[in-house]
């Protein structure tokens, strides 16, 4: 499978001179497996220029939202094969207990937030409820799992063959826990991750922001790490960049949260752009 | 690999961890899998001591007995009311802690039952009737 990351910034957008090699476009990523399939994890604003490259070959694609935040979801406005007909969509992501998916996509889908309803949208659209859970789409085999991070929110474990990418782009597995981590079997997301060849993680914050942070629903870089280990993955794209954090800062935090922690696998900074073949 | 607790699981048992009331929380074939330190002191015995044990055990190690002393049958307990019927329940019974005192305790339990209707187990908030 092939990955390639659209947008790496956690929160909201940030663009701008500071922000260029890492990115300032909010979550997404698109997995193509070896027959062309297409997935898209999350529908932030990396998700328009996403769009625009698919050009009209395949006519469908997956959409895996994570959670309904709008770091997550403001690209669907603006991804062009929502608006066109021929295309076929079909929109992945987490209901709460009492609203279905629909119900919550449509409160950022329709006025005044967005001038266009979700029945208005000009593909051909069906939408799917996960929470916890297998399917299929195509070569992959996706696992759901609900995680700890406010408001509902899922991370999604993708195989096709042997290759495993594990996507937990916002996940707080340490709330809660003094010492973090605990063991396997007490720590959120784990089953998701465990042994992936990938996995896209939250890294939030430093960890002297973390403090003022608990309950945020975001990991510091050195808890990324800390969760990959646990997980015994094989490489870690620390991913959801906090707004404030600079080219430069980032550059400096990942290099000191690698330093302290000391990993024994690859740990490759999410940029925008970047590509991964597994 | 190592299998994982639901994320409402551990939630509960993290907050059983932070609150001073005694929490006892069991998965969702009964099968005991936390209670918190405030637990301790009534139940007499610390959690990492006791471990896990199946409701078959921890329905009957503790005792639990009517004012006139009979032993309660198990599926009366609360927290196994909140767990085979799925709502909220209470009571007020004597149980014996494995340190041997008795206490007159008052027990709330309550289903925790996740998005998709998943049955995942049940919590039990409990504590001592002033003498």
């Amino acid at each position: 499978m092939n990955v390639q990351l659209w947008g790496t910034r956690g929160s909201l957008a940030a663009p701008g001179p500071d922000t260029v090699r890492y990115g300032g476009n909010t979550a997404c990523v698109q997995v193509t497996g070896q027959d062309g399939t297409v997935l898209l994890l999350d529908g932030g604003t990396g998700m328009r220029r996403a769009g625009q490259l698919l050009g009209s070959d395949p006519r469908r694609v997956d959409v895996l939202l994570t959670h309904l935040h709008m770091d997550h979801i403001q690209g669907l406005g603006f991804f062009s094969p929502l608006r066109q007909p021929g295309w076929v969509v079909h929109l992945y992501g987490p209901g709460s207990t009492t609203q279905g998916l629909r119900a919550r996509l449509s409160r950022y889908l329709s006025p005044p937030t967005f001038p266009v309803l979700l029945r208005e949208l000009a593909c051909e659209l069906h939408l799917h409820e996960v929470a916890c859970g297998d399917f299929d789409i195509g070569p992959f085999h996706v696992s759901s799992g609900l995680i700890c991070h406010p408001n509902h929110a899922v991370g999604y474990r993708i195989q096709e063959g042997d290759c495993v990418l594990a996507y937990l782009p916002d996940h707080e597995p340490a709330l809660g826990v003094p010492h973090f981590p605990l063991a396997a079997e007490w720590t959120s997301g784990y089953r998701l991750a465990a042994g992936a060849d990938l996995l896209i993680h939250d890294a939030q914050y430093s960890s002297a922001e973390y403090p003022e942070r608990i309950g945020f629903g975001h990991s510091s870089i050195e808890q990324s790490i800390q969760f990959a280990a646990l997980a015994g993955v094989k490489q870690l794209v620390p991913f959801h960049h906090d707004p404030a954090h600079s080219d430069e800062d980032l550059d400096q935090l990942m290099a000191a949260a690698v330093a302290e922690t000391g990993p024994n696998f690859i740990v490759t900074p999410g940029m925008e752009g970047a590509v991964f073949e597994l | 690999m190592m299998n994982q607790q639901e994320i409402e699981v551990i939630l509960a048992r993290q907050l059983a961890d932070y609150l001073a009331l005694p929490i006892f929380l069991v998965d969702q074939e009964g099968n005991l899998l936390f209670y918190n330190e405030p637990a301790e002191k009534i139940l007499g015995h610390r959690y990492e001591e006791t471990g896990p044990m199946p409701s078959s055990e921890w329905a009957t190690v503790f005792q639990p007995t009517d004012e006139d002393g009979r032993p309660l049958p198990a599926d009366e307990l609360p927290l196994l009311v909140a767990l085979h019927e799925a709502r909220p329940a209470h009571s007020g019974f004597w149980i014996r802690g494995l340190d041997g005192v008795l206490h007159q305790i008052e027990v709330i339990a309550f289903p925790l039952i996740g998005q998709s209707d998943r049955h995942l187990g049940a919590v039990a908030i409990f504590w001592e009737r002033p003498a």
